[in-house]
């Protein structure tokens, strides 16, 4: 240390570590939390200046109130067809990931992430989106996937890493990737997808496109340095982009405050760069629905990107090699004031009577079968192998896509790796 | 003494110097309340307080340049990168930065900082939680590279990069953490209880950084390598029933030249081992200099058995991975030719 200089008049500094309000062995506390009611918040004008909606960044866009009843300015008023769809996607979402996360328990795969909680976020954005709108998500949007009609085997398949994975095992599960869904590749390193989002908008508006793309960030992920490339980038060219922040109030093991959010907003962050910015209750699909389309008329008309915070909350642990209870109270998801996201849509369909428990029924029960079979249909293309070199795919197959075009020296490596399987396998 | 498997002994050696020495903060991603992923810091934010063992913002760039700020200040940092596959947003902090300082001062200032990073694959990670990226940090002049591979070298290792002037980097290899590793995927791991290594003390001592270990002496040849693959060779050794030297590395850089050469002046051949890819990998370079240094002596070309230069794969990750084939046909056609 350097020696201290005497500084009589001075006082000593201590360094503030944020901590959140409650750890293992306290209630889960959520009263410090400013909710405003269903329906209170000002919608302006999708063309409105950005500063306009600088004081939403604030507050929370919420739709649905506790009765089920979509209230306020901000209600998208969806036709019941669309409502039922997002119902059973989100629906779908959830039954997947329990599947999923099982099978992994099971040593069927390798690791597994669910989205619990926040099925909202991906399923009702996307079905605000056109169906051929670019997506750049995280490794919790599988709702993006499942609401585009991806088959059900496929995502399975990338994550047993099998015969059928179209990725051909190369990348761990639930980092899935297609063109012809509008979603990009996944990446394990956080953030990277933010300003390649922009810069997949900025093409689509060099080229005269008419397409948008959206893209994802958890909130803990806001502090890299790629976040604030992709709102610098966004803000100067006015890129046709969406650009969600998921705050589900956790990153692993730290809360939000080690993010910056004991001091302000997620969503405030737009303030700083002059674009747009809302901030939306993530456990309603109404709001979601709402902040996307406006987000995404605004941009259609050439007028810039929005920057959405979805305040959610992560329920499950981070991932399979997570475990929660030991840095956060156990019953915090279950206190959590902004509810479940299907549960609260439901209820909604029920208060239009558009829905009813036997449908409800019935729909859970077709959904698990569907994700049985799927399951099942995906398991005979292998599951993930570890200990033995009876691998699931052709092992050449390794090199290939490194380049376009394979080199020299990679085609000796290739050699030289059968010859060792060979040589294991006598 | 205590038996420690890796994550006990890197804790430890947190322990004793934030016990010693006021100035060393443990800072990372996960680090402060719950411990960091792989529990390395585990108890050090209840027994030092908060501003001494924290979470930081998930920011690897923000974690480094912090870090050289309170090096800068004359704190001893000891900054945790979750996984080494995610060091690179903090490329230019290290490379033209913290390797950078004390040169352009004149040695008015010196940065005093470690950087943890676990490493290595054989864990089913995937491309992003299995990379080996230590040469890239050797090419960089200024940076010193440090790579345990037992337990009682990593406490000792981390507490001389901790008392080091300079930064250093030190690899954590991730698979043999809770256990030694040795390639054989299909047998079971045998705990570090059983290992000579996993005697730890439990107070201050450190292993010198830049001095290499001869973990098996031997005539046939010898065979360069560190972390997890010092376990691998050493099975394959046995396995393929050759006399081998087989050299722990230890330091990367700077490496242990003396040890090397005068293995290889006695064998007269050798072999390079590491798990990190093989073009412009670290055993290039060990490579060139034995071939330098030892040419005379030499009576076949220096072989190498690396990770193949593919992204790491997930599914198949046992056909990549340098296990005890690889490093067994190079050591036959060191001792063929
Ligand atoms: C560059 C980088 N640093 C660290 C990690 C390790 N890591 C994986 S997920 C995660 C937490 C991310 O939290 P958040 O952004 O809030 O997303 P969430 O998991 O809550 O959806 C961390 C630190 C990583 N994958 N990439
Ligand atoms: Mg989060």
């Amino acid at each position: 240390m350097n020696d201290q200089p005497e500084r009589p008049n001075r006082p000593a500094l201590s360094l503030h570590v944020p901590e959140p309000e409650a750890r293992p062995g306290d209630e889960a506390d959520f009263s410090h939390l400013d909710i405003p009611p269903a329906g209170s918040v000002r919608r302006p004008d999708p063309h409105a200046p950005a500063r306009e909606t600088h004081d939403l960044v604030f507050t929370l866009v919420r739709v649905l109130d506790e009765e089920g009843k979509a209230v306020g300015p901000w209600d998208p008023k969806l036709d019941p067809e669309t409502l039922r769809r997002i119902l059973r996607d989100m629906m779908l979402v959830r039954v997947y990931d329990d599947r999923m996360y099982r099978a992994q328990r099971q040593g069927k795969t390798s690791f597994y992430m669910k989205s619990t909680g926040e099925e909202a976020v991906a399923v009702a954005a996307t079905h605000a989106l056109d169906r051929d709108d670019m997506t750049f998500p995280t490794y919790r949007q599988q709702g993006i996937l499942i609401a585009r009609d991806y088959p059900l085997v496929q995502m399975m398949c990338q994550v047993y890493s099998n015969r059928g994975d179209p990725i051909k095992g190369r990348q761990l599960p639930i980092m899935y990737a297609s063109k012809d869904h509008g979603f990009f590749t996944i990446s394990g390193n956080l953030a990277t997808q933010y300003p390649q989002a922009v810069g997949w908008a900025m093409a689509s508006a060099i080229s005269g496109d008419s397409r948008i793309a959206s893209a994802y960030i958890g909130d803990g992920s806001t502090a890299e340095g790629d976040f604030h490339a992709a709102c610098t980038f966004a803000a100067v060219y006015r890129a046709p982009v969406i650009l969600n922040i998921v705050n589900n109030q956790w990153a692993i093991s730290s809360f939000s405050g080690i993010a910056g959010a004991e001091l302000t907003t997620f969503a405030a962050r737009a303030v700083g760069y002059g674009i747009a910015g809302l901030r939306v209750d993530g456990n309603d699909a109404l709001a979601v629905y709402a902040a996307t389309r406006w987000a995404a008329d605004r941009t259609r008309a050439n007028l810039g990107p929005t920057l959405i915070e979805l305040f959610t909350y992560r329920v499950e642990g981070h991932s399979t090699s997570d475990d929660p209870s030991v840095y956060r109270p156990q019953d915090a998801a279950s206190k959590w004031p902004l509810g479940d996201p299907i549960r609260r849509l439901k209820q909604h369909l029920l208060a239009l009577g558009e829905w009813d428990e036997e449908r409800q029924a019935a729909l859970e029960t077709e959904l698990g079968e569907t994700v049985r079979a799927a399951q099942k249909q995906a398991e005979k293309q292998g599951t993930l192998v570890t200990s033995t070199i009876d691998f699931p795919q052709d092992v050449r197959t390794m090199f290939e896509d490194v380049f376009a075009e394979m080199p020299w020296h990679l085609k000796e490596q290739q050699a030289q790796m059968v010859a060792e399987l060979a040589a294991k396998r006598k | 003494m205590t038996v420690m498997n890796m994550i006990q002994a890197l804790n430890s050696a947190h322990d004793v110097m934030m016990e010693r020495d006021k100035r060393v903060v443990a800072l990372g991603e996960d680090v402060g309340y719950f411990g960091g992923v792989f529990r390395v810091t585990e108890g050090l934010q209840r027994k030092y307080g908060a501003s001494r063992a924290f979470d930081t913002p998930i920011s690897e760039n923000g974690i480094v340049a912090a870090a050289i700020g309170m090096a800068a200040y004359g704190l001893r940092p000891v900054a945790e990168i979750q996984f080494a596959d995610y060091i690179y947003p903090a490329f230019d902090q290290l490379v033209s930065e913290a390797a950078r300082v004390r040169y352009r001062t004149a040695s008015e200032w010196s940065l005093p900082l470690t950087i943890r990073s676990p490493y290595g694959g054989g864990i089913f990670g995937g491309q992003t939680h299995s990379q080996s990226p230590e040469a890239l940090f050797a090419h960089v002049a200024g940076l010193k590279t440090v790579i345990p591979s037992n337990p009682y070298d990593a406490k000792g290792l981390l507490i001389a990069a901790i008392e080091d002037d300079d930064p250093v980097l030190f690899f954590e290899p991730k698979r043999i953490y809770n256990g030694p590793f040795d390639g054989f995927f299909d047998r079971p791991v045998t705990p570090w209880a059983k290992h000579p290594q996993a005697e730890v003390p439990d107070g201050h001592y450190t292993v010198p950084i830049g001095k290499a270990a001869v973990v098996r002496e031997g005539g046939d040849l010898t065979i360069l390598a560190y972390g997890t693959m010092v376990h691998v060779v050493l099975a394959t050794v046995a396995a393929e029933g050759v006399d081998a030297e087989v050299i722990d590395l230890r330091t990367i850089l700077p490496v242990d030249i003396e040890t090397i050469e005068a293995s290889v002046r006695k064998t007269g051949r050798c072999v390079v081992v590491h798990e990190a890819t093989r073009t412009g990998g670290f055993g290039a370079e060990l490579s060139a200099l034995v071939q330098e240094r030892c040419f005379y002596h030499l009576e076949a070309p220096v072989q190498r058995a690396t990770g193949f230069d593919t992204p790491y794969p997930h599914s198949l990750e046992w056909a990549y991975f340098p296990g005890p084939v690889r490093i067994g046909t190079a050591i036959r056609k060191a001792l063929e030719d």
